[in-house]
């Protein structure tokens, strides 16, 4: 049998990468910014979007594409906003992905109005691993980590929390119920992503979501800006 | 759990470069800051390569280790733990020299077979 080696030196994830940069030409020729949230299950992701968006963002017209592994649970509840929101599923029936991937997004991109947004939010699948491989031809990152998960996240998810450029640490009000120390949780935050913009809040309260809607406010223009 | 992800975009890629060739091994490397475990990847690639051109290849892993520099001085080293911070001067103000690879380096691909796997 005649064995030939063929050379290959390719990204793994190449395919996904080129079908984000594809999703990025046209969410930049309808001029909509596109923020990608990520985080672990449960850590209020849906919540902080439900409380941050319900009185607007300026301006803003913001959409968002809900990915979940299965069911309209989330989207239902953004559905009082009455903004555009689009669910993508991951799987069928039982079980599906454990992350959105560019063609997934790819696939939703009819059902998303581009030409009525300036800013759309995706709510990834709560998962803190594999989220943070797949680009989805998105702006910018944020990650929510809740205190109820633990201070030493980041050390165990050094991928997920290096990935994002802004992490919300969520459910404030907990404080005092859990064993969460903020200094340590900065320290092993500064340990994998040294000096990263970070935000506390509690989307229960309200707490810290001033700051958040500035900054989601905001992101439009410094997209736009030339990097550096 | 990312394995099955990644695995999947391993076959996904071999099988494109084969052309149509059985697949008998596919070597990739992958960057310690990935957080690939290699027996959960090497069990993602075996299931899933199965009914394609890579059922039945072998997986070479070639692990990369994590090396970082410091801008401020110059320092170069290898890190067993993540921790972006530079251990002479202590700045943050550190760079990813190697270990966030992820490729598909080469693949054998078995040329004889090439009519079978075809028809």
């Amino acid at each position: 049998m005649h064995r030939v080696k063929v050379r290959v030196v390719e990204d793994a994830l190449d395919a996904n990468n080129t079908i984000a940069r594809a999703n990025r030409d046209d969410f930049d020729r309808h001029g909509v910014t596109v923020l990608n949230v990520m985080s672990a299950p449960g850590a209020g992701k849906t919540t902080i979007l439900e409380r941050v968006l319900r009185d607007g963002l300026g301006d803003l017209r913001v959409g968002v594409l809900e990915g979940d592994v299965q069911g309209s649970l989330d989207a239902d509840r953004l559905a009082h906003l009455h903004i555009p929101v689009t669910q993508l599923n991951t799987g069928n029936g039982f079980g599906g992905e454990c992350h959105l991937d560019a063609n997934m997004v790819r696939s939703a991109l009819p059902a998303i109005p581009l030409e009525d947004i300036d800013l759309l939010i995706v709510e990834n699948v709560g998962n803190l691993v594999c989220p943070a491989e797949f680009r989805l031809g998105e702006d910018a990152r944020i990650m929510v980590a809740s205190v109820a998960e633990g201070d030493d996240k980041p050390g165990k998810y050094p991928l997920m929390f290096r990935s994002c450029e802004l992490v919300v640490v969520n459910k404030l009000d907990l404080l005092g119920h859990v064993d969460f120390d903020m200094d340590r949780f900065d320290y092993h935050l500064d340990a994998v992503h040294p000096g990263v913009a970070r935000m506390r809040v509690s989307a229960r309260t309200g707490e810290g979501l001033d700051e958040l809607r500035e900054w989601l406010t905001a992101l439009p223009d410094r997209a736009a800006a030339p990097a550096g | 759990m990312h394995e099955f992800s990644i695995a999947s975009a391993v076959v996904d890629t071999a099988v494109r470069h084969a052309a149509g060739r059985r697949v008998t091994v596919v070597s990739v490397r992958c960057g310690r800051l990935r957080q690939v475990v290699p027996a959960s990847l090497a069990f993602a690639f075996e299931v899933l390569a199965r009914d394609t051109l890579c059922d039945g290849a072998v997986l070479e892993q070639e692990i990369v280790p994590a090396r970082l520099a410091c801008a401020a001085c110059a320092r170069e080293w290898e890190i067993e733990l993540p921790v972006f911070r530079c251990p002479t001067c202590g700045t943050a103000a550190v760079a990813v020299v190697a270990g966030e690879e992820l490729e598909v380096e080469s693949i054998e691909v078995s040329q004889d077979e090439e009519a079978r796997c075809i028809a």
